[in-house]
């Protein structure tokens, strides 16, 4: 076994190793986040492998989108590292990860399609804006894109025009142009039917068998995950408690990475009195 | 809260405010001005169809409007100089009012309605949609793409409108000069012409440019700090209306204050 489950208690992403860039896709060292003085991740570390899907999990509230934020640069990290293609992308200057994210691509939650451009025009913008492809070669490759999302013929089709289903393809088909080598997703299930959200799922693994990218993807659907996922991260509260395999995280008795498993809610929400007395503000009457 | 730590967090709110506008309008302004001799490019199609927007589209509303001023203008003008039996000056002052103030001014307070709180709305609705996010994660600057055709377009529409803006002034105060003072409209458009400097109109044009600059940087910083959901773009709308006008009002008095000690005597 490669990674072990964390010990029930404390945090464990502040005990890893030095930064030392590796063969990992992404390489994360005792990373800390902070929005004014609150910090959001306590200073955490995991590696990423090349050419596997990471699924990031975690409630509401728990850093999972912070994380993947920073991961892909719309946040600076407080400190700690952040190792991409053996560079340290925390560190670097705007220009420097501007580079480094041309070979990255971002699947964002609603889809952030340009609802002023045609969905071929925003599968094509990182093409006329990065590289120096005449028109004709764009058009194929924007049709080749869209071909492998499902969406062939649709590159004149508004983005308000899509369905929710089709508006994350065409995001990944976006997110494709530029040929990455990590792909990132937030949330692509929500929001979505079961049956969309499972073809959704398909055309993740049918990317990662074709292309063989790094993914990562931050959910908190879980039949989705244990569906594409070779590693999982279970984040809570700032800390990593849980990062292993599927298969490890499964057979977790960690009582955290059970609750969330299982589905179990939190207790003080559960109990009816406390729940009451947090809206009334007085103690109810005990129901025999 | 003291009094004086309410002053003292108002100007820091104040300083750091125009200090956001000054990194947009230098972001904006590298990417029109400096970016294209580093073999970047500046999005021209994005431009030409921010001038539509901003300035064709208006001409009607601009065209209008300045007409009234202008005639209110005579009639106002009128109402004093008829009793010194001096009502040739009304096209003069017109004119002056016109170049110098009123024609820029009242451009400015046009395009903050139809434009400044677009841009704003556009922005913030874009913020809100995670747009201006997939910009950076496709390694696109936003302040570069969003911004930057949308401060070239207003740099080169608001001089155009404003010039526009002072022929439909002069206008409609001749339409008062034909009707009420004596002239034909040849003679008011003489008269106008003798007494306008280039100095007159060179003063509203430059302050129909600090205007652009002024009116896209608020409008576009106002859209980037909208915050979480669709009220947001409301605000940040209304926002970017107030603080534009006040803006553009207290940078006419700067400069009309520089243009009125720089004059000589």
């Amino acid at each position: 076994m490669t990674t072990s489950l964390t010990p029930p208690k404390g945090p464990t992403g502040t005990t890893a190793p030095p930064a030392k860039p590796g063969p990992a896709a992404i390489s994360v060292r005792d990373l800390r986040v902070k929005y004014g003085d609150r910090e959001i991740l306590h200073g955490i570390s995991f590696d990423i492998p090349e050419g596997e899907t990471q699924v990031i999990l975690g409630g509401s509230g728990s850093g999972k989108s912070t994380l993947l934020r920073t991961l892909v640069g719309l946040e600076r990290p407080s400190s700690g590292e952040i190792w991409i293609q053996g560079k340290n992308f925390a560190a670097m200057t705007e220009e420097e990860r501007n580079e480094i994210r041309k070979k990255m691509g971002m699947s964002f939650q609603g889809g952030a399609l340009f609802g002023s451009m045609t969905v071929g025009e925003n599968v094509s913008l990182p093409l006329r804006e990065h590289t120096q492809l005449d028109q004709s070669t764009i058009e194929i490759v924007v049709r080749l894109k869209l071909d492998q999302v499902g969406l062939s013929g649709f590159e004149n089709y508004m983005p308000a025009q899509l369905s929710g289903g089709m508006k994350k393809r065409a995001a990944i088909a976006r997110a494709l142009s530029m040929d990455p080598s990590i792909l990132f997703f937030d949330e692509p299930s929500a929001g979505l039917d079961p049956i969309v959200a499972a073809g959704l799922d398909e055309l993740i693994l049918k990317l990662k068998k074709a292309f063989r990218m790094t993914i990562v993807v931050v959910t908190h659907e879980l039949a989705s995950a244990f569906l594409i996922a070779d590693r999982m991260i279970l984040i809570d509260k700032g800390y990593i408690v849980a990062n292993g395999t599927t298969a490890e995280l499964q057979a977790s008795t960690h009582p955290r990475v059970r609750q969330f498993l299982d589905r179990v809610p939190e207790p003080e929400i559960s109990e009816e009195m406390d729940y009451l007395q947090m809206l009334t503000g007085e103690t109810p009457p005990i129901r025999r | 809260m003291s009094v004086t730590q309410s002053v003292g967090s108002g100007t820091i709110n104040a300083v750091a405010y125009v200090g956001r506008l000054a990194k947009i309008t230098a972001g904006a302004g590298r990417a029109v001005f400096v970016e294209p001799f580093r073999g970047g490019k500046v999005r021209y199609g994005a431009s030409m169809h921010q001038a539509m927007a901003v300035g064709v589209e208006a001409l009607p509303i601009i065209s209008l409007i300045s007409f009234f001023v202008g005639l209110i203008l005579a009639l106002q003008g009128a109402y004093e100089l008829r009793k010194l039996g001096a009502l040739q000056i009304v096209a003069g002052a017109v004119a002056i009012s016109m170049s110098r103030e009123l024609g820029p001014l009242m451009t400015a307070i046009v395009v903050i309605g139809r434009s400044g709180s677009a841009f704003a709305a556009e922005i913030g609705t874009m913020k809100v949609n995670e747009e201006i996010d997939a910009l950076e994660t496709m390694a696109l600057e936003p302040v570069h793409f969003l911004v930057a055709p949308k401060f070239l377009a207003m740099i080169l529409m608001m001089p155009c409108l404003t010039t526009w803006s002072d022929f439909m002034g002069v206008l409609g105060g001749s339409l008062f000069g034909v009707t009420n003072a004596g002239f034909t409209l040849g003679t008011y458009m003489q008269a106008t012409l003798d007494n306008l400097h280039t100095r007159d109109i060179m003063t509203g044009l430059i302050k129909s440019v600090m205007f652009a600059v002024v009116i896209t940087a608020v409008g576009c910083s106002e859209g980037f700090s909208t915050g979480l959901g669709s009220e947001q773009v409301g605000r940040s709308t209304t926002s970017a209306v107030v603080n534009s006008i006040f803006m553009v009002i207290m940078v006419d008095l700067i400069f009309t204050a520089i243009f009125y000690f720089t004059a000589g005597q």
